[in-house]
C-alpha cells in the first residue's frame, strides 16, 4: 500500500512541477537568471514557480524580493517573447514588496517605444505599476501616443492605466482628453469601452459636459456592447435626476436599448429602467416584458439575472410582476436552487389571495430541498403574506406547522415560530389554531430557548382561550419530560392558568405540588411560590405576583442589583426602590412585530435611575426625604410642538410626594423671570 | 438588496479563480482588497465557494453577497466573481473568455495535468483578461494571440512559413551550442 502511494506521489511530482514547492529552493534556482546564456524555457519555468508561490499566498521578505527582482532584470537580455511577458508579470507582482524597483524603468521604456509590438502593451502596464505619480509626467508623452496607437492591445493598456490614474491624479489625465476622445471613435470594442470609461471619469464633475457627451454618443451608434452598457449607466444617472423620467431626452435611449442585439445590453437597460427612482408601472412594463422572456432562456445566468431583478421590482411594484407569474411558477422547479428561491419569494410577494393555496402546495415540495438560509428567506416572505391576507391564516399556518415538523436549525425554527406568533398577535381568529400548532411543536422541540418562549406565550394567551384546559396537558408534559429551563417556564405558565381560571385552580394546585419535588432548584422555588400564592385565598396576592409579574423596569433593576452587590450593605435588597418601568422587554417585543404598521411616534422615557440622581442634586429636594421613586410618568407637552421653545412636564411620583419637573428643550434659550403656576383641583369624595 | 442604479465604472470584476477538483487553488487573482484583504479571507471564501459548487451543476450562485459564475471540466473549476449588484451577463462574457482561452491554449485538453504544464501561459492569459478589476479583453482569440504562444507550441500546420524557418533556426542554434 505504502509503496503504491509513494509511486503515485512520485508520478504526480514529475507531472506537476508545482506540487510541494519550497520558497528557498525556488529562490536558489533563480540563480540561473544570472547565467551568461539564458535558457528561456528553464527561466520561464522558474519564474512561473515564483509567481505560483506568490499566488498561493507565500510571502517574500523585502531582501528576498529585491534580490529576485534584480535577478529578473537580467532576463531582459533574452529576446524570448513568453519570457519577456513573464518578466512583466514578475515585475508587477514583486514591485509591491521589493525596493528600488525603478531600475527597470529604462528597460521598460525601451520596450514600450520599441519596434516589437508584442511587448508594448505589457511594458506600458508594468511601467505604470512601478512608476509613482511624480515620475509620470516624464512618461506622459509616450502614454498619450499609446492611447491613439493603431494596435488595440497598446491602446487598451494605456487607457486602462489612465483609468487607474484618473481616480487618484485626475489633473494629469485631464490633459489627455483629446486623445481619449479620439479613442472613443475606435473600431475596436474594448478600446471604445475603456476610452468611454476614462472620458467619463475626466468629465464626471461637470454635469453639462456629461450631458453633451451622452447626447452625442446616444445618437452615434456605439459598436461595442461593453461601451453601450457603460453609456446606459451614465444616461440612467442623468435620467434619475429629472422629476419625471420620461421627460429626460435619454429615456428613449434606454428604451431603445431594450431591443439591442446583445443580451448584456438588454439586461443592463432593463435593470437601469426599473431602478430609476420615480418610475411608474407604465415605464416598467416594457422592461418587465423583456425580463419575462429571459425567464425562459436556456442559459442559467439569464434566468438568474431576470428572476433576481423581478424579485426587486416586486417589492415596489407587485402589480407589474403578476404577468410573469406563470413563468415564475415554472422556475420553481429549476435545477439551480438560487433561481428557484428567488422565484418563490417573488411569487409570495405578488401572489393574489386566490392563488395562495396552489402556491403553498408547490412550495411544500420545494422547501425540503433548499438549504436553511434560503428557507428563512421563504419564511419571511410568508410572514408578509400572512399580514397581507389575514383570511388565509388557516392555510398558511397549516403550511408553517408542517415546516416546523421537518428538520431544521434553530434560526429556521425560530423564524417559523416568530411568524406564527405574529399571526396570533395580529389576528385574533387565528389564536386557537396557532396556539395548538405551537403546542404540538414543543412536544418535540430540541431548542430550549424556543420552547421557553412558546411556553411563556401559551401562559399569557392560553387562559383567555375558549378551552384553557386542553393546553394544560401540553404544559404539564413539559414539566415532566424536558430540561430544567423548560420545566421552570412550564411551571410559570401553569401558574398563569391557575391565576386566571378559577375553575382549573384545584387541578393546577395538584400539579404544582408535584413539581415541588423537582430536582432543579429554580423549578422547586417557583412551584413552591406559586403553590403558596394560589392556595392562599387572597386574590390580590396572586394578581400582584403572577399576573402583573415584574413591576420594576428591567434596566433599572439590573443596575441596582449591580450596585447592591458591589457595595456591602446590611439591609436586604429592596425591590420597591426600583422605579416602575414600562417594561423594556415588552417594548422590544412589540417593536419587532409591529414593523409593518406605521411606527407610532416614539414615547421618550427617561431612564429611571438618572432621575433619582438628578433630583438628589437639587438641595431643596434633599431636605424632604422623598424616599424611593415609585414611578415616572411620560413627559407631558405644555406647549405645542411647533413653537420656538418646547416646554415639557415630567411627573415623578414618590411615596408621599409628587415632584413636577418642568423643562424646556431648547438649550440656547434661557428663561428669565419665568413663573410656573400650578392649579390643584380637589375632588370631593 | 438595494434598489439602486449601478455606478458607471470600469471596475466590474472582484476575482478570477481556477481550482482543482479537491478545492485547492491553482491560480487566483483578487481585485478588491476591501472584501478580501488577506490570504486568509481568500482561502475561506474559496473553501465555501467550492463546497457550494462542486456538486451542483448550475452556472451561477450568490455567495456572501457576491455573484459567482462558474464552469467546470473534468478536474478543473473556473470561477468569475463580481459584486452582487453587477450585470451578470457581463461576468458571463468574462467566464467564457477565461474558459475558452484556456481551452485554446491547452489545445482543447482542459485538465489539471495539462494546465500545470502550461501554467506560465495560463498566467499570462489571466493577466490579459483583467487588469486590477477592469476587463481588459473579452475575446478569447485576441487573448491567445496576445499571449504570444511560442512558435513550436502551435502545431506545424497552423504556423506560417516564416515561423517554421524561425523555429528551425533557433533549434539549430541550440544544438550547436550544446
Amino acid at each position: 500500500m505504502n509503496f503504491r502511494r509513494e509511486k503515485k506521489e512520485e508520478e504526480e511530482s514529475l507531472a506537476n512541477p508545482y506540487a510541494s514547492l519550497e520558497k528557498t529552493s525556488v529562490l536558489q534556482e533563480a540563480r540561473a537568471f544570472n547565467e551568461s546564456i539564458i535558457n528561456p524555457r528553464k527561466c520561464t519555468l522558474i519564474l512561473s514557480k515564483i509567481l505560483y508561490l506568490l499566488n498561493q499566498g507565500q510571502t517574500f521578505g523585502t531582501t528576498e524580493a529585491t534580490e529576485t527582482f534584480f535577478a529578473m532584470t537580467r532576463l531582459f537580455q533574452c529576446k524570448d517573447s513568453v519570457l519577456r511577458r513573464m518578466v512583466y508579470l514578475g515585475i508587477k507582482e514583486l514591485s509591491q514588496v521589493s525596493d528600488d524597483v525603478i531600475i527597470v524603468t529604462s528597460s521598460l521604456t525601451k520596450d514600450m517605444t520599441g519596434k516589437d509590438d508584442m511587448y508594448r502593451g505589457g511594458a506600458i502596464r508594468a511601467l505604470c505599476t512601478i512608476t509613482d505619480n511624480s515620475m509620470l509626467t516624464t512618461l506622459e508623452r509616450y502614454l498619450k501616443q499609446a492611447i491613439v496607437d493603431k494596435l488595440p492591445m497598446v491602446s487598451c493598456a494605456a487607457l486602462v492605466r489612465a483609468y487607474h490614474l484618473s481616480l487618484g491624479n485626475s489633473e494629469l489625465v485631464k490633459r489627455w482628453v483629446s486623445e481619449v476622445q479620439e479613442a472613443v471613435l475606435s473600431e475596436n470594442v474594448m478600446v471604445q469601452y475603456h476610452a468611454l470609461g476614462v472620458l467619463f471619469q475626466i468629465r464626471k464633475a461637470d454635469r453639462l459636459a456629461v450631458t453633451k457627451l451622452v447626447s452625442k454618443l446616444t445618437k452615434s451608434h456605439l459598436k461595442s456592447p461593453f461601451a453601450v452598457t457603460l453609456l446606459i449607466r451614465i444616461a440612467a444617472k442623468l435620467v434619475d435626476e429629472e422629476e419625471n423620467p420620461v421627460d429626460s431626452p435619454f429615456f428613449d435611449f434606454l428604451e431603445v436599448c431594450l431591443r439591442h442585439k446583445s443580451e448584456m445590453v438588454i439586461f443592463e437597460a432593463a435593470h437601469a429602467i426599473i431602478n430609476l427612482k420615480k418610475v411608474t408601472p407604465r415605464e416598467i412594463n416594457p422592461a418587465v416584458g423583456v425580463l419575462q422572456l429571459f425567464c425562459s432562456s436556456p442559459k442559467a445566468s439569464l434566468r438568474f439575472a431576470a428572476v433576481r431583478t423581478l424579485s426587486k421590482i416586486a417589492i415596489a411594484h407587485p402589480t407589474s410582476v403578476t404577468n410573469c407569474n406563470v413563468d415564475l411558477e415554472n422556475l420553481i422547479t429549476d435545477t439551480n436552487r438560487s433561481i428557484a428561491t428567488f422565484a418563490i419569494t417573488t411569487l409570495l410577494k405578488t401572489g393574489a389571495e386566490s392563488s395562495i393555496d396552489r402556491l403553498m402546495k408547490q412550495i411544500s415540495t420545494f422547501v425540503s430541498e433548499i438549504p436553511d438560509e434560503f428557507k428563512i428567506v421563504v419564511v419571511h416572505a410568508i410572514k408578509s403574506l400572512c399580514l397581507k391576507f389575514p383570511r388565509k391564516h388557516t392555510t398558511l399556518m397549516q403550511f408553517l406547522s408542517s415546516l416546523l415538523r421537518d428538520e431544521g436549525g434553530l434560526d429556521y425554527k425560530a423564524a417559523i415560530a416568530d411568524t406564527i406568533i405574529t399571526i396570533i398577535e395580529e389576528n385574533p381568529e387565528a389564536k386557537e389554531l396557532g396556539l395548538s400548532y405551537l403546542c404540538e411543536f414543543i412536544e418535540d422541540c430540541e431548542h430550549t430557548s424556543l420552547a421557553v418562549r412558546i411556553l411563556h406565550l401559551v401562559g399569557k394567551e392560553g387562559p383567555k382561550a375558549k378551552q384553557p384546559s386542553k393546553y394544560i396537558r401540553y404544559i404539564y408534559n413539559r414539566v415532566i419530560l424536558e430540561q430544567a429551563p423548560v420545566r421552570a417556564a412550564a411551571v410559570s405558565a401553569l401558574a398563569q392558568f391557575g391565576a386566571q381560571c378559577p375553575n382549573l385552580l384545584p387541578n393546577i394546585l395538584v400539579l404544582l405540588m408535584r413539581s415541588q419535588m423537582d430536582s432543579d432548584d429554580e423549578v422547586r422555588d417557583r412551584a413552591t411560590l406559586y403553590y403558596q400564592l394560589l392556595s392562599s385565598s387572597d386574590r390580590s396576592l396572586s394578581t400582584q405576583y403572577i399576573l402583573n409579574s415584574l413591576q420594576a423596569s428591567v434596566v433599572a433593576l439590573e443596575k441596582a442589583l449591580g450596585n447592591y452587590l458591589q457595595t456591602p450593605c446590611e439591609l436586604p435588597f429592596d425591590i420597591k426602590s426600583i422605579p416602575i418601568g414600562t417594561g423594556a422587554t415588552d417594548d422590544v417585543k412589540t417593536g419587532n412585530i409591529h414593523k409593518p404598521k406605521v411606527t407610532e411616534p416614539k414615547k421618550v422615557i427617561q431612564p429611571e435611575g438618572s432621575i433619582t440622581e438628578e433630583l438628589t442634586k437639587i438641595p431643596q429636594l434633599n431636605r424632604i426625604s422623598l424616599g424611593g421613586l415609585f414611578k415616572t410618568c411620560e413627559k407631558l407637552q405644555l406647549t405645542e410642538s411647533e413653537t420656538e421653545y418646547v416646554v415639557t412636564c415630567n411627573k415623578h411620583i414618590f411615596q408621599k410626594h409628587c415632584v413636577l419637573q418642568v423643562s424646556k428643550t431648547l438649550i440656547q434659550l434661557f428663561f428669565i423671570n419665568a413663573f410656573c403656576f400650578l392649579v390643584t383641583i380637589s375632588i370631593k369624595s | 438588496m438595494e434598489c439602486s442604479l449601478l455606478e458607471p465604472t470600469l471596475y466590474t470584476l472582484k476575482g478570477l479563480i481556477i481550482m482543482d477538483n479537491d478545492g485547492n487553488r491553482i491560480l487566483a487573482k483578487y481585485f478588491d482588497s476591501n472584501i478580501f484583504p488577506t490570504s486568509k479571507e481568500q482561502k475561506t471564501f474559496e473553501k465555501s465557494l467550492f463546497t457550494r459548487t462542486h456538486r451542483a451543476n448550475s452556472e451561477i450562485i450568490m455567495l456572501d453577497g457576491l455573484t459567482c459564475l462558474y464552469k467546470s471540466n473534468v478536474d478543473l473549476f473556473f470561477y468569475v466573481i463580481g459584486s452582487s449588484n453587477d450585470n451578470e451577463l457581463l461576468l458571463l462574457t468574462v467566464l467564457h473568455c477565461l474558459y475558452d482561452s484556456t481551452s485554446q491554449i491547452l489545445r482543447k485538453n482542459v485538465e489539471k495535468r495539462n494546465l500545470m504544464e502550461n501554467l506560465d501561459v495560463i498566467m499570462l492569459a489571466m493577466d490579459e483578461i483583467c487588469d486590477e478589476g477592469i476587463i481588459l479583453e473579452a475575446d478569447p482569440a485576441q487573448v491567445c494571440q496576445r499571449v504570444a504562444l511560442r512558435s513550436d507550441d502551435i502545431p506545424i500546420g497552423e504556423q506560417t512559413v516564416a515561423q517554421v524557418i524561425q523555429s528551425a533556426k533557433e533549434q539549430l542554434r541550440w544544438s550547436i551550442l550544446k
